[in-house]
């Protein structure tokens, strides 16, 4: 079955289509080279030395999450869900993002930390620190691997080398520029991936919809298909879900996906906030998460739109594969849902157009991958080695500790990537493991941030028990003793670890005792003076479409005209 | 402080970005008009997508060119100033 599933998806690539693959990687490398001879201190290595503008760190925090997982699995999941996957951007990311830039930027990038994980630190003290710093890093590993993974499916599809070549030559590649530029090689090569990916799947997409005739084709096609016309409106998303009562769906989408998965995730992952905190200055550290919301808000309709037209009219997708595929069985072609994307481009793309394609494939997976390691290099060497480690050696020990690392981190999420290869929809692994990590982290935050009283202690009591409850309901789901399809599980895991993150930090910061006010200054809201909060507004960032609210009311505006309109 | 100077200028990711973008169109034109068969058309639902992509991405790469001519790094007094105090911590 599986030899069967490889042959049919080979694509007819030719010389023209290596050549183009070719320059995409000679430029790749190139920029390693270039940014390499920029790094002299661990800061530049690990945060660029806070020196981008806005919209390279813009683009970047995009192209940073634009990963094989939002490519593929958001694909995947348009080709099996429709429309309503456009959640995970219009109502799952674009709020959280502007959140991230107006109301908690200021204390990131004001209070000079390093890294998330170093927050912690100094607003909740080392437990706190450390439950934090081993979470984020064995999160990246796992997430890695998933990158990973699909990378070598990508390479192992195209050139017919076996996985585990693929998987080793996919690290090697992305290992060599992360470890020579850091995290500057990292941001420039996403701005490039951001372009390429774009320069991909917008003629896919535009082919895509002449092939099915046009949108209003797509609409009846999928209407009449199995999953039925509710594939083709955003709202209420029941199969998306797994809840069948409306209310509840709704319920699910804005509070679990909504609030706690998407807050969590863009607000206090390192992978995203690093990308801010490499900004020049304060002004374009909110800006960056404001800019990227900008594409964030279009990339579903040149990544969902594929997905939904392969649904209907590639032959190992539609009809009665759709059907067993979304019953949970396996599709009579041997094909699943992360084919869609591939079997697209089998169908429709000529030579030339496929080998940007593939390179925009690539391009993605690239960029997820080394986003982890270049955000779980900064984690474990400042917050794990020169903490609890080794302390007090000189800048350039840290900044040879930091290239190893990212050497073993990759070796590690060549493991990881085989656990990655054993789900069928890789955006249910995912999910599962921000349900995890990312809701409770964001519950201790927003609470700490806000909260003058919240302990230390209750810091990491919070995380701990959060991560707990999120298990509980994963192993609920899992034994079928509480059955929801869908990714319903991750929502109500992640709202669970929310609420009872919250009620165990308000109820031991009751019992024990909090920092004194003077160590929270520029950590807590109500601590910190109103002009650290404040950017400056003169000189490079100067300027009505400089302003962050201003520009994040004008995301806000578009977002919501596009729900309204599907 | 030439030197310097030279580097920043060398390193604008957006004239990378415009060279791959030009090369990509320029190769993708060439191809929509000369190469791509009849049958490559009909298989992409009629779109001579290699003409109309290449064309597309060349307006881009100008696009992205323009933006270097108008405003090319290095040249605000800000950044100057900056290089300079980073240029003086090293030394």
């Amino acid at each position: 079955m599986t030899v069967l599933a490889q042959t049919d998806l080979r694509l007819d690539a030719n010389a023209v289509d290596y050549v183009l693959l070719a320059l995409y990687f000679l430029l790749v490398l190139g920029i390693g080279y270039l940014a390499r001879r920029r790094v002299s201190t661990s800061l530049d290595f690990f945060l660029s030395g806070r020196s981008l503008p806005a919209w390279v760190t813009g683009l970047a925090f995009i192209s940073a999450n634009l990963g094989a997982i939002e490519v593929m699995g958001m694909s995947a999941n348009g080709a099996e869900y429709g429309m309503p996957t456009a959640h995970y951007f219009w109502i799952g990311a674009v709020p959280a993002m502007l959140f991230l830039g107006i109301v908690m930027m200021p204390f990131y990038y004001g209070s000079k930390v390093r890294s998330v994980p170093e927050f912690m630190l100094r607003r909740f003290g080392k437990p706190a620190h450390l439950v934090n710093g081993l979470s984020f890093a064995a999160a990246q590993v796992l997430i890695a691997g998933a990158n990973l993974f699909l990378l070598a499916s990508v390479v192992n599809l195209l050139l017919g080398w076996p996985l585990w070549v693929s998987v080793i030559v996919a690290a090697a590649i992305v290992l060599s520029y992360t470890a020579l530029g850091g995290l500057s090689a990292a941001i420039y090569n996403e701005v490039l991936q951001f372009v390429v990916i774009v320069a991909a799947l917008l003629p896919l997409t535009i082919v895509g919809l002449y092939k099915v005739g046009g949108w209003q084709g797509l609409v009846d096609k999928v209407s009449g298909g199995p999953g039925g016309p509710e594939q083709v409106n955003s709202w209420p998303g029941n199969q998306l879900t797994g809840f069948e009562d409306n209310f509840l769906s709704v319920l699910g989408l804005v509070f679990g996906l909504g609030f706690v998965l998407s807050f969590g995730y863009w607000t206090t992952n390192f992978v995203e906030v690093q990308r801010a905190m490499a900004a020049k200055s304060m002004s374009a550290a909110r800006r960056t998460p404001i800019i990227g919301a900008f594409p964030k808000m279009l990339v579903p309709f040149i990544v969902i739109i594929p997905g939904m037209v392969a649904g209907v009219a590639v032959t190992e997708i539609a009809g009665e594969n759709k059907a067993a595929l979304i019953a949970g069985d396996e599709a009579p072609s041997g094909a699943t849902f992360n084919d869609a994307l591939l079997l697209l481009m089998r169908d429709l793309l000529p030579n030339g157009m496929l080998g940007i394609a593939i390179a925009g494939l690539l391009a993605s997976f690239m960029a997820g991958m080394a986003a982890n390691l270049s955000s779980f290099n900064t984690v474990f060497t400042y917050d794990i080695w020169q903490t609890y480690i080794r302390k007090d050696r000189p800048d350039d020990y840290y900044l040879r500790v930091g290239r190893i690392i990212t050497v073993v981190a990759t070796v590690l999420a060549i493991g990881t990537a085989f656990i990655a290869s054993t789900y069928s929809n890789l955006m249910d692994y995912l999910q599962q493991l921000f349900s995890f990590f990312n809701a409770p982290l964001f519950a201790t935050f927003l609470l700490g941030m806000f909260w003058r009283r919240m302990t230390p202690t209750a810091g990491w009591a919070g995380l701990v028990s959060g991560t707990g409850a999120a298990l509980v309901v994963f192993y609920l789901t899992e034994s079928d003793t509480w059955v929801l399809p869908g990714q319903g599980g991750a929502f109500v895991g992640a709202g669970a670890a929310f609420v009872v993150d919250i009620v165990v930090s308000v109820a031991v910061s009751a019992v024990t005792q909090p920092k004194p006010a003077a160590q929270l200054a520029g950590l807590v809201w109500s601590l910190t003076p109103k002009e650290d909060r404040q950017h400056t507004a003169t000189g490079e960032d100067a300027g009505w479409y400089r302003n962050p609210a201003l520009l994040a009311g004008i995301v806000l505006v578009v977002t919501i005209a596009l729900n309204i309109i599907f | 402080m030439a030197t310097r100077t030279s580097r920043f200028t060398a390193f604008d990711i957006r004239m990378i970005i415009a060279l791959l973008v030009g090369v990509y169109g320029l190769v993708l034109t060439v191809m929509g008009l000369w190469v791509t068969s009849d049958e490559e058309i009909e298989k992409s639902a009629g779109v001579n997508i290699n003409l109309w992509a290449g064309l597309g991405m060349l307006v881009v790469a100008a696009a992205f060119t323009g933006w270097v001519v108008i405003r090319p790094l290095g040249v605000s007094e800000e950044e100057q100033r900056e290089a300079v105090e980073a240029a003086d911590r090293e030394d």
